[in-house]
């Protein structure tokens, strides 16, 4: 006994001599379930460590962590750790890496930090991440930091909703436009025939009729309240700074489906860091953050008065505000939400090109394409009935009218409030013409993906060994969402070989806007740049667009590959990718 | 005629409503959670109409709404539609048990049984065979085939019409065609009916309440609108409605 006691200081001043294990973290995690106040509205969800304010891990580059999770639910939970690089058993997807945690268990997950910056973590069970189960990471580089600021904070946005996830994606099965409310009226088709004229407004609605498409089908989900760090508008999460200080704000979304568009009027940001990886300096006025991207801003605010943080969300149905002031209890101004911005045929584009044209109908913008309403009762075979599958890849639109697509005297553009001309600053990854490109509200530069450049190669740069084409498919109507028209249930896992480098291109041939994320290994994203193409953990597809992204597999076991839209991974834009061969 | 009871009808009524429920309850309990990716199955109650109608002679109670249990793949779907006599009879009672696939993009195909069990008339037994979706303009449509000893085909046209986002104009037409001759229940071959209604609802609660009011109107045509006249019955009925939806 004694020995053990007399041993034991010995043994930390050898290790520490001999360089061993610098540090062994250990750190402690319960979910459990919170009641969610947000001001507007409460309801029950989940937290970590008791609290809907959102737990942040501060963890250090080279540190071995241990991270005890008890699951104080009544249902198995996991907790995924977004955008770190680890064995693959400790990336808590259940049926993936793991079996889950089950209630009442504590589950421990051990691995090394390889990396810095910020990321963040969230449960990969059920609906529990739009319910509340997310939190931030943040890890401090070996060396310090590349740009050295006085404070810094993690500035989480969320989309909290007074529906259970569960209950919205029931909703939206039930009724793929249940959350819309911004649609278009009667009210909007006065408008816009004062506007442009009765005829040209009617025409626009037979041609978004005819697809049975809408315009406004930007954010799946509306009605929900958006969250800084936990924190609505009126709960008014605060930074405090000195006037002259350098901010460093670490932007994550962890929404279930909300984009937000983030400025902070009267400062610019300079973007030092995108999904965790350092990225040369990019000076803008506003960014679009995806869902689950992350990006980090340096602000200098210079006076002694409370500037906001204001995040609006890229379909203009919410929007937050957070301050940062030089005290608490400041509240930094609050501005007008712009105008909602709609889709254009251009956001259409994909579907078009990966549909089945065969027996379309090219004539006039008519109803001839309803011949299969069965309206007909005469006609009807029931055989159709045997189907064993509806096969999703073989959509044919025979309602679509295609004549949409040369819009010859239909002007899109006319009484739409937001569409930036062509090739405007921030619009190389949205399709020519898009509903959704975004502009700074104060005019000024907003990031797009081509400004991104690394800091510094990850990797050396070589040609990809191979190519994979992901098409991002789906049904709006029935929204069904699937990869290559086949969901996760009925799909074959992507198989990748250890030490290849595979490029991926993309293909959104739906209208929405996709975060696609690769679980475990990094996806450059091809904007030109060769090496120094941006590192990332998570790419936004936009409607109706093809981009490509090149991963070193370097990385054995299997992962998650998937968009990280709650309800459109959960309906089955999601696939298993499995890394064959390396060590084990 | 009638060799029915009233008694034994109530019973079957019940019946059916159990075996009707069953499947559906069994459906709802909780499954355990799927795994990241795999689509859980899912469940929907809805009414169309849940009204008072106020006539010229009398009133009544009427409801439609459908409940729904599965996947993409397949729905298990139990669609009910009937009216009440203010203190008096079920005049109306149809109830359906289908399994819908979808077929196009738009349309499910359905194949089901379908029960018309009325008091004060005898009771009927189809298979129901039809479609159901939406077409392009946004008009919701259902048709089907009943086929028994007495088939008739049924349509329904649906348009819900925001004048904003929550007040919505719903035009419907529902039509009845008959292709047999079934005068126990006072129907002729050929002598269709139709429904028409305009509904103006407001979303109160989300989707999930929305109170409304309109007007219904329905009559009869050819040989069954002369076996109602020669019965001394009205061919047509106008109505006020109030009433209020749910959405579950």
């Amino acid at each position: 006994m004694k020995h053990t006691n007399f041993l034991r200081p010995l043994a930390v001043v050898l290790g520490l001599a001999l360089g061993l294990p610098a540090q062994a973290g250990t750190y402690d995690i319960t979910v459990d379930k919170v009641r969610i106040d947000t001001g507007t509205f409460k309801k029950n969800g989940i937290g970590y460590n008791g609290s809907q304010t959102p737990t942040i891990l501060h963890f250090q580059e080279g540190e071995d962590v241990v991270i005890r999770v008890k699951n104080n639910l009544r249902e198995s939970t996991s907790i995924h750790w977004h955008g770190l690089i680890l064995p693959f058993q400790q990336d808590g997807v259940p049926g993936i890496s793991f079996n889950g945690i089950k209630p009442g268990e504590t589950f421990t997950y051990r691995f090394p930090i390889e990396q810095a910056g910020t990321y963040w973590f969230h449960s990969h069970s059920g609906f529990q991440e739009p319910d509340g189960a997310y939190g931030a990471i943040v890890i401090a580089p070996k060396g310090g930091e590349a740009v050295p600021t006085d404070r810094d904070y993690v500035v989480q946005f969320t989309d909290k909703h007074p529906h259970s996830g569960s209950r919205i994606f029931r909703n939206l099965k039930a009724s793929a436009d249940y959350y819309n409310r911004a649609q278009r009226t009667a009210q909007d088709l006065i408008e816009d025939a004062g506007a442009e004229g009765l005829k040209a407004a009617l025409q626009d609605r037979k041609m978004w009729g005819a697809m049975r498409m809408m315009p406004t089908d930007i954010e799946d989900v509306q009605g929900f309240t958006a969250l800084i760090n936990g924190a609505s508008t009126q709960q008014n999460w605060t930074g405090i700074f000195k006037p002259g200080e350098k901010v460093r704000l670490r932007l994550i979304n962890s929404s279930a489906t909300t984009y937000f568009d983030v400025r902070v009027p009267g400062l610019k940001m300079t973007v030092v860091q995108a999904d965790g990886n350092d990225v040369k300096p990019v000076v803008v006025d506003e960014l679009r953050i995806a869902v689950a991207e992350t990006y980090d801003v340096i602000v200098q605010p210079r006076e002694a008065k409370a500037y906001s943080i204001i995040g609006e969300s890229a379909g203009r149905t919410a929007m937050v505000r957070g301050t940062l002031a030089p005290s608490a209890g400041m509240v930094g101004p609050y501005y007008k939400m712009r105008p909602q911005p709609l889709l254009t045929m251009a956001d259409m584009g994909g579907m078009m090109s990966g549909m089945d044209h065969s027996g379309m109908d090219m004539g006039g913008m008519d109803m001839s394409g309803m011949d299969h309403s069965g309206m007909d009762m005469s006609g009807f075979d029931m055989s159709g009935m045997d189907h064993s599958g509806h096969d999703m890849s073989s959509m044919d639109m025979s309602g679509m009218d295609h004549s949409g697509m040369d819009m010859g005297g239909m002007d899109m553009s006319a009484g739409m409030p937001v569409v930036p001309a062509e090739g405007a600053p921030g619009a190389a990854f949205y399709a020519p013409g898009s509903g959704l490109i975004p502009t700074a509200a104060n005019g000024g530069k907003f990031l797009g993906y081509e400004d991104l450049t690394a800091r510094k190669p990850l990797y050396r740069d070589r040609p990809a060994t191979r190519e994979i084409e992901i098409r991002l498919t789906g049904n709006m109507e029935r929204y069904i969402w699937s990869i290559d028209g086949v969901k996760y249930e009925d799909a074959d896992p992507i198989r990748l070989k250890y030490g290849e480098r595979v490029r991926f291109k993309f293909v959104n041939e739906t209208m929405m806007a996709h975060p696609m994320h690769l679980h475990g290994m990094w996806s450059l994203l091809d904007t030109g740049k060769g090496a120094y193409d941006p590192v990332k953990h998570t790419v936004s597809v936009a409607p109706g667009t093809t981009l490509y992204t090149e991963t070193e597999v370097d990385a054995p076991g299997q992962w998650a590959f998937h968009c990280h839209l709650s309800y459109h991974m959960a309906g089955g834009m999601f696939r298993k990718v499995i890394v064959e061969g390396g060590p084990s | 005629m009638r060799a029915y009871s009233k008694e034994n009808n109530h019973m079957k009524k019940r019946l059916l409503g159990t075996a009707l429920g069953l499947p559906l309850a069994l459906a709802f309990a909780p499954a355990a959670m799927a795994d990241p990716g795999m689509s859980p199955t899912v469940w929907s109650v809805r009414t169309d109409k849940l009204e008072y109608r106020m006539g010229d002679e009398e009133n009544s109670f009427a409801w439609e709404f459908d409940a729904w249990v599965g996947n993409d793949e397949l729905r298990l779907v139990w669609k009910s539609e009937g009216a009440k006599i203010e203190g008096g009879d079920f005049e109306e009672m149809d109830n359906q048990i289908r399994l819908q696939k979808p077929i196009t993009d738009f349309f499910d195909g359905f194949i089901g049984i379908a029960a018309s069990t009325p008091d004060g008339a005898p009771e009927r037994y189809y298979g129901a065979f039809g479609v159901t979706g939406l077409a392009p303009q946004w008009f919701e449509v259902e048709a089907a085939l009943y086929v028994s000893e007495y088939p008739y085909i049924g349509a329904e046209v649906e348009y819900e019409g925001l004048l904003t986002n929550r007040l919505i104009l719903t035009p419907s037409l529902e039509v009845s065609l008959p292709l047999a001759d079934d005068p126990a229940r006072e129907i002729a071959a050929g002598g269709g009916s139709v429904e028409l209604g305009l509904r103006l609802s407001y979303d109160l609660i989300g989707r999930s309440v929305s109170p409304y009011v309109g007007v219904n109107y329905e009559r009869a045509f050819g040989g069954t609108a002369d076996i109602l006249r020669d019965h001394g019955h009205e061919v047509d009925e106008l109505t006020g409605v109030v009433g209020i939806n749910f959405m579950f």
